[in-house]
């Protein structure tokens, strides 16, 4: 370092105090056993998070919320700004890529009942930002305004409106009014650029900060056998910094070889495309709707798993306060076992959507 | 006291309910022609289903408007009284629908739009003709609309709706037996099928495509003669037309006596005209009738020359633009383009009724420019598409350093404890 970057960095420590922020991160530290793979996909959750805000930032210098203007505006980024093409794939693809990590990372952390006593917080704030960002996957789907996606939002929010009770009205507050128009892409692109990203990044401060202050939870299986313990800084910073280089190379390959399509321009007059589905974070979901039957004893089939997959969601966000033997470190299969069944369920579902396209017709 | 009210309050009820049924049994007139139809067996019942979907019942007309005969009576004797004329004769069906249907003042009461000379149209047709000369072979107003579950040309479902046509048509003029009497082909509708009006009709479902009766009429239906040819063609392709009467070919064909368009084009086998129509090679339609070394064979070669030239730089362009497209580049405004160039080129193309040589060039200048637009796009999408790749590579080789580096420090450390 030379005098001139010496001087800079004890004027900003002197402001900022960042030995003292270096010294923590040094002594803190972080433990590695057989398990500690997983952690991994915490840190490459948060840096891909960085890269939506980024990217998302840039797109913004561009993108017009019009259904006038919207789709042109996008076919403008993708095909006369410089770079367009490459941040708008980076951000289309990080999003489902995110995702994709979140369910790692939620699934990973239910196994190692890393949720436990004292970090149900830390699992339920975790929980929160996944729906977060199936959010931001929902809205920022819209925004494009095409054919596919136009039509999911309807599908999608036809789903909302078969809620018992608040079903309507919820499709209405979500659309901003009977159907899929202005209004919904105004509040959709208000939903995606200011309130997901102000609760995320309010929900992802919580988060990191009682991962912080809390530590890593070490498996109860390994609980009571020594282990290694590496420092925060830079030991644990270094092995995360490679993992996102090595996700950074494959969006990289990803956005060069299949930048994401524009499609064609959503016209509401046409009739709904064949085979229209969500995202494929939404599509276990979607396809259970489409397997039930019309009617199931008193109930109508919608509604019934609307309401399951409610009943389902919260008993999952509640997991830490009822596994009560993983609160007492003790092994606790029932909850392995409801885990596993509840990933197959979710992977063989998704799967079945795309291999088997008429599934439920 | 309380009897005498309850009394007069059940009077009330029974003549309030007498006066909400009274019209609804006035308006329910019996029919004992359905109702005993309706209990026979297949070809005596169908008559009965079938007019439960026919549009003069949806106008409250009924048998006895047909067949006569009573409808209110049970007895079978008494319903088909003097009046009943039971099942008319083929050749009668014309003048019985017309009874109605060419009754101006009659059929306003229902469809004051609906014309009202079918039967004079009918036998002017070819159809009509022989009818009158005693032929009860050909087609009559069932044949083609039905019977007992007539339907207006409206409903898809209908003989008459515009896709149902070619099939109404075919079901007597592609039966081989049925026809021979007559000696004309019975190919018609395997041609048509190929056609690009059937194209358009079955594939894009264009109401609007010709069919049968587009061309030879429906009531009034004949083979158009050489001399209309080209005014039934002009009902849908008026520039055409135009073009071919002040271009040098009017005036030959109608010296050489040559249906215009169909000399050419064909009649119902017409396929999407190409390039390969013009010029001196095979396949080429002026080698019909200008020989070798003639002023037209001459032309014929230049005016190929040409469209072939501006074809394969347009088919170039498009290869480019799709190699482009799988590559990932954003190439839809020059796709966009390139749909304006294939317009001046089908303007072009138009323009050979005319045969002017010079308009057709200014024609094609005009997408010329465009056109070299779109080849500039295409390049520049091609070297964009190499500079993403080139730049992946570097970017992938930085990264898999920085990996490297860290991989090697990480391991290090390990080293280290």
């Amino acid at each position: 370092m030379n005098r001139f970057a010496r001087n800079i960095y004890a004027y900003l420590d002197e402001r900022f105090k960042f030995e003292g922020l270096i010294a923590y991160s040094k002594h803190k530290k972080v433990p590695e056993h057989e398990y500690s793979f997983w952690y991994y996909f915490g840190g490459i959750s948060l840096f891909l998070a960085g890269i939506q805000i980024a990217t998302g930032i840039m797109l913004l210098l561009y993108y017009t919320p019009s259904i006038d203007a919207a789709h042109e505006s996008v076919q403008f980024i993708m095909s006369s700004v410089k770079f367009g093409w490459l941040i708008r794939s980076v951000h289309s693809w990080t999003a489902n890529i995110l995702i994709g990590i979140l369910f790692v990372h939620m699934f990973s952390t239910f196994f190692l009942k890393a949720y436990r006593k004292p970090r149900e917080l830390t699992w339920i704030t975790g929980f929160f930002l996944l729906v977060l960002f199936m959010a931001f996957g929902f809205s920022g789907y819209l925004l494009p305004w095409n054919e596919l996606s136009y039509f999911a939002t309807r599908v999608g929010t036809d789903i909302a409106g078969s809620l018992p009770l608040i079903g309507p009205w919820l499709k209405t507050v979500i659309l901003g009014g009977p159907s899929v128009s202005q209004a919904t892409l105004s509040r959709f692109f208000w939903f995606h650029v200011a309130l997901l990203p102000l609760a995320a990044f309010f929900l992802m401060a919580i988060h990191v900060l009682l991962v912080q202050t809390l530590g890593m939870s070490v498996p109860i299986k390994i609980k009571d056998k020594t282990h290694k313990e590496i420092s925060f800084f830079p030991d644990f910073i270094y092995k995360d910094a490679l993992g996102w280089t090595l996700i950074l190379v494959l969006i990289g390959v990803v956005c060069v070889f299949l930048p994401w399509e524009v499609g064609k321009k959503a016209d509401p007059f046409t009739a709904t495309p064949l085979g229209i589905k969500p995202e494929w974070y939404f599509t276990f979901m979607f396809t259970t709707l489409k397997l039930v039957p019309g009617h199931v004893l008193f109930f109508e089939g919608e509604q019934l798993v609307i309401l399951a997959i409610m009943v389902g969601a919260v008993i999952w966000l509640l997991a830490p306060y009822l596994d009560r033997k993983a609160a007492r470190d003790k092994p606790s299969p029932f909850f392995t076992w409801l885990g596993i069944a509840i990933l197959l369920y979710i992977i063989v579902l998704t799967v079945l959507t795309y291999a088997v396209p008429r599934i439920g017709q | 006291m309380k009897e005498t009210a309850m009394t007069k309050r059940l009077i009330f009820l029974a003549a309030l309910t007498g006066l909400v049924l009274l019209p609804a049994a006035v308006f329910a007139q019996k029919n004992s022609c359905l109702e005993c139809h309706r209990g026979l067996d297949a070809e005596l019942k169908a008559p009965a289903v079938g007019f439960a979907g026919d549009v003069h019942q949806e106008f409250g007309l009924s048998c006895k408007d047909c067949h006569g005969g009573n409808p209110a009576q049970d007895d079978v004797d008494k319903a088909k009284d003097k009046t009943f004329k039971g099942a008319p004769k083929r050749a009668a069906i014309p003048e019985l629908c017309a009874s109605c249907h060419a009754d101006a003042a009659y059929m306003r009461r229902f469809n004051p739009s609906l014309r009202v000379d079918q039967l004079s149209q009918y036998a002017t047709s070819r159809h009509g003709q022989l009818l009158k000369k005693g032929d009860a072979k050909v087609a009559v107003c069932t044949d083609c609309h039905g019977v007992h579950g007539i339907q207006t040309a409206k409903y898809p479902k209908s003989q008459t709706f515009p896709w149902n046509i070619p099939q109404t048509c075919a079901r007597c003029h592609s039966d081989a037996a049925y026809m021979k009497p007559y000696g004309i082909p019975t190919d018609q509708m395997a041609k048509y099928k190929e056609s690009v009006h059937a194209a358009a009709l079955f594939d894009k479902k264009d109401m609007s495509a010709p069919t049968c009766n587009s061309c030879h009429g429906n009531h009034g239906a004949v083979p158009p003669d050489v001399k209309s040819i080209g005014s039934v063609c002009r009902q849908c392709h008026p520039s055409t037309g135009d073009l071919f009467a002040k271009g040098p070919h009017k005036k030959a064909f109608d010296d050489m006596g040559l249906s215009e368009c169909e000399a050419c084009h064909g009649n119902h086998k017409i396929v999407p005209p190409t390039t390969a129509m013009l010029g001196t090679a095979d396949g080429s339609v002026c080698l019909q009738c200008h020989d070798k070394g003639s002023k037209g064979y001459a032309a014929a070669g230049e005016l190929r020359t040409l469209f072939d030239g501006f074809e394969s730089r347009v088919a170039a362009n498009a290869a480019v633009l799709d190699v482009a497209e799988k590559k990932g580049v954003e190439v839809s405004d020059p796709v966009y383009k390139l749909k304006d160039v294939n317009t001046v080129l089908v303007s072009a193309k138009n323009l050979v009724h005319g045969l002017s040589l010079p308009d057709i060039k200014k024609k094609l200048a005009e997408g010329d420019s465009t056109l070299t637009d779109v080849e500039k796009a295409g390049q520049n999408a091609l070297d964009e598409a190499k500079f993403r790749r080139k730049g992946l590579i570097i970017a992938t080789f930085f990264l898999a350093l920085f990996g490297v580096a860290l991989f090697f420090k990480i391991r290090s450390m390990h080293k280290a404890g």
